[in-house]
């Protein structure tokens, strides 16, 4: 096995306003994001020569034409690509391996999501379970599957209901803070700890600032071969690693010595694009991780599961500012899903996006100093049960 | 002779206290769960009569209502198959009158005489609704009872059985009806009640040559507390010495499982010599001479009355009784989307919902739910031995109380939980207090209606602070 390291770069991308887009339909939000990528890119749309579209929400059985017929492509392949809240870096991998085996130059991965059409507060859906089924299942959807962790975790680590919620109402400060800098997101103002703890409960011991909210968007990437990037741009990023990793019923929460402390498919996954990337220690050689905070407790965990800390040392780490903007690791340094929201398969692409305008110096207020490497990571579903994507981006050399 | 082996009884967690539905008024009265009905409670009654019984040597199962939460589907099966027994038994639903548990009672009976079962369970449940405003409403309760019929190691012999009938349109409902209907009161409890009991009883002892002074004790279901005490007097029992409580102050009516209730109230207290009468009344009467043997010591040991009826908690809000019950409704938010529950894939999975089989690993001995083909913990495929989990304690990991759900459950508990033995199960938890929970609290699993969707009454295990 080679591996995708420095085999392919990213020369555009494009990322609309996340938020409660009412007159945008999916078809517009991808005829936004992909122009937006292709003008950054200075390529024409007929340039792409293959597309993969990531769309996860609810809806299945339509293919990748609903792409093809928002951008009105010339009959070129398209595929649509699901694999949960994997799904925008799933799109980003396909289009990758595509350019890298030398199959297609140029290649667009978008993703996109209308969540509020569903006119449902949260994801309503089951993952995991056939449409026909017995349904006698405990429902263990988003929220519930978090609170489970969380409670767990405060009581491994001997914090009081109080001290555990306290410490996730620092990572919804954090990322609302870095969200207040950044146009594009749908929340764009602080927070308070008082305010996260004072706030309803949804579902016990998660807050409403606890749970990123219900938002649509769309995202874009230009993707092809470094010799051919080097005639687009100067400052095209290059693709390190790319990991997928699939729950395999083998931990996870039919497994009788699960700990609810971390997540299998996430330290799989984050192992897998590591050493592709050649990173051995992520806490010293990645600047920016775009982690995925459906919920503060899943940013803690994340962070714990990539290396960025240790087991049970995310509290002392997160007092100590190392996850803030000027910190060793900036995690969700452009606000994370607890500002953007969640439209499921263009948060991966979204994550990127924020690493490309770091390496590249164009973060604006956000921007970090000097950063070279970026990670974004997705996980969607219950663990054993569950997908996790990681996609590294650096400099190039 | 033949008669009671083994006996087990279920009440639910939940009293409505009297004065809720109305100031002044004395007492509480057993009330279902919303995720409770007829079947769930009598499985819970079934299940603690089996207890410590092979369950493959059950040769019977016949389930009594007047509450059956399905006019065309066999209610008796269900039981059965959570019960975990074996198939080839004769099953069937008594129903339609508060005479059904004595008449599947009576039935057990003879089947065992004549040698068509060897071990009968008799099961009777009820969850009759009385109108808001009436006594029915006041003095209805929700309950269930089991007894195991045999012929050896019997613990109670049935010596002698009377029956009347009475066909009379004093207490009834039709099958669209919610609520009970009766007649004028002074004419159905005259020409019902008390004559037709009194009469059976009478031709009874007659029969065996018995006077009241020979019996130890009666016990006599009843519409109400006034006339338990008429008839008690009327023949010739002074209703506070030698006829079982009534258990109206604490429990209610339970409709066709209320005899048999009250027999298992009447066991737990017996002696080993004593002579008991049984009655029922529901368009006739059934009455039996009971003979209650040494053997009754050992099946002492069950939850049956005593043990339910000491457990509870109070609803002192007569509204969540109402939208328990579905009289009182709030407009409902959107929730799980589910899918369309498959009677296919119910069947495919039916050993795993109904006696709740886990598997355990021949290869590396580890016990996981639900079912998998291949072992989560040595990847063995195919290489398992079937292991119940309905009769299982545990302890809960790890919980959460999800508030987007319906308002009935709000807030849904999800709790993992490691079961004694081994396996965990993620599960619902019910008859919770959200404030009481906590990592590592005891619990049992107690067989529960999940939903109604497609025209499917959707039943599964849920957990339970421990009860037992």
């Amino acid at each position: 096995m080679e591996g995708i390291k420095d085999r392919v770069a990213i020369v555009g991308m494009g990322c609309t306003k996340f938020g409660e887009l009412w007159d945008k339909s999916d078809q517009d939000l991808m005829v936004d994001s992909c122009h937006e990528a292709l003008a950054d890119a200075g390529i024409e749309l007929n340039d792409i020569q293959a597309a993969w579209l990531g769309m996860a929400c609810i809806e299945t059985g339509f293919g990748g034409v609903r792409l093809a017929r928002a951008l009105k492509t010339d009959y070129i392949p398209v595929t649509r690509v699901e694999n949960y809240c994997a799904s925008g870096i799933e799109a980003v991998r396909n289009a990758s391996y595509a350019v890298a085996a030398g199959i297609y130059d140029i290649a667009l991965a978008c993703g996109v999501e209308k969540m509020k059409d569903s006119g449902a507060t949260g994801i309503t859906q089951m993952g995991g379970e056939p449409h026909f089924s017995s349904w006698v299942w405990a429902p263990i959807v988003a929220p519930a599957r978090y609170a489970l962790s969380a409670t767990r975790y405060f009581h491994a680590y001997g914090l009081s209901p109080e001290e555990g919620r306290r410490l996730l109402a620092m990572i919804a400060v954090k990322n609302h803070h870095n969200g207040s800098l950044n146009p594009r997101a749908h929340f764009q103002r602080e927070i308070t700890i008082e305010q996260a703890l004072n706030a309803p409960i949804i579902a016990w011991p998660l807050g409403l600032f606890d749970c990123c909210a219900n938002s649509d968007g769309s995202a874009a990437a230009i993707i092809t071969r470094p010799d051919i990037a080097k005639n687009i741009r100067d400052d095209y990023i290059l693709v390190k690693g790319l990991g997928i990793s699939s729950g395999a019923g083998t931990q996870g929460v039919i497994a009788a010595d699960y700990d609810y402390l971390h997540t299998d498919e996430v330290v799989r996954a984050g192992q897998m694009a590591y050493n592709e990337a050649g990173i051995k220690d992520p806490r010293k050689e990645v600047d920016i991780a775009e982690v995925h905070d459906c919920f503060t407790i899943a940013e803690l965990l994340d962070c714990e599961d990539l290396g960025f800390c240790g087991r049970g040392k995310f509290k002392e780490d997160i007092e100590a500012g190392t996850f803030d903007l000027g910190g060793e690791v900036a995690i969700n340094a452009d606000g994370g899903l607890k500002c953007f929201g969640h439209p499921i398969a263009a948060s991966g692409l979204r994550m990127l996006f924020e690493s490309y305008l770091q390496l590249q110096g164009k973060a604006g207020p956000r921007q970090l100093k000097d950063p070279t490497v970026g990670l974004a990571q997705n996980y969607g579903g219950i663990p054993g049960g569950g997908v996790c994507g990681v996609a590294i981006v650096g400099c190039r050399d | 002779m033949a008669g009671i082996t083994s006996y087990g009884a279920y009440v639910p967690l939940w009293r409505l206290s009297r004065e809720a539905i109305m100031k002044g008024l004395l007492g509480e009265k057993a009330i279902r769960n919303f995720d409770e009905d007829s079947t769930t409670m009598a499985v819970a009654a079934a299940i603690d009569c089996l207890k410590g019984r092979d369950r493959e040597a059950i040769d019977g199962l016949f389930f009594a209502s007047t509450t059956a939460p399905y006019k065309e589907k066999q209610i008796a099966t269900t039981i059965a198959a959570a019960a975990d027994l074996r198939r080839d038994i004769i099953t069937a639903d008594f129903s339609n009158s508060l005479r059904s548990g004595t008449a599947a009672l009576r039935a057990a009976l003879d089947a065992v005489k004549a040698g068509s079962a060897k071990q009968v369970l008799v099961v009777a449940a009820d969850c009759r609704m009385g109108a808001p405003g009436t006594d029915f409403e006041q003095n209805s309760g929700d309950g269930a009872a089991a007894l195991l019929i045999g012929d050896s190691d019997v613990a109670v012999e049935i010596e002698a059985w009377h029956s009347l009938s009475n066909e009379l349109h004093d207490i009834w409902r039709r099958d669209d009806d919610n609520f009970i209907r009766s007649w004028e009161d002074r004419f159905i409890y005259s020409k019902g009640y008390i004559d037709t009991v009194a009469q059976t009883v009478s031709a009874l002892l007659q029969k065996c040559n018995l006077s009241s002074d020979d019996l130890t004790k009666a016990i006599f279901d009843a519409p109400d507390t006034r006339r338990h005490g008429e008839l008690s007097r009327k023949l010739g029992f002074d209703p506070k010495a030698r006829v079982q409580h009534h258990l109206f102050d604490v429990m209610g009516n339970t409709g066709t499982a209320y005899p048999l209730m009250l027999l298992v109230a009447a066991l737990e207290e017996a002696k080993p010599g004593d002579r008991l009468l049984l009655t029922s009344y529901g368009n006739g009467s059934d009455a039996c001479v009971l003979h209650v043997t040494d053997q009754v010591e050992k099946i002492r040991d069950r939850q049956g009355m005593k043990g339910h009826l000491a457990t509870k908690r109070i609803v002192d809000d007569y509204r969540t009784y109402l939208q328990w019950r579905g009289l009182l409704t709030f407009e409902s938010q959107p929730t799980l989307s589910g899918g369309n529950i498959s009677s296919s894939a119910q069947w495919r999975d039916r050993n795993q919902i109904f006696p709740l089989h886990g598997l355990k690993c021949r290869a590396c001995g580890g016990i996981h739910y639900p079912p998998q083909r291949v072992c989560p913990q040595c990847q063995t495929k195919d290489q398992f031995d079937e292991v119940r989990l309905s009769d299982k304690k545990g302890k809960i990991f790890t919980f959460g109380a999800d508030n987007l759900c319906t308002r009935l459950e709000a807030p849904r508990v999800t709790a993992i939980i490691d079961f004694e033995g081994g396996g965990r199960m993620a599960t619902m938890m019910t008859d919770r207090v959200l404030e009481e929970i906590e990592v590592g609290m005891p619990v049992e699993m107690s067989f529960r209606k999940l939903s109604s969707q497609d025209g499917i009454h959707n039943y599964f295990w849920k957990s339970i602070p421990l009860r037992s």
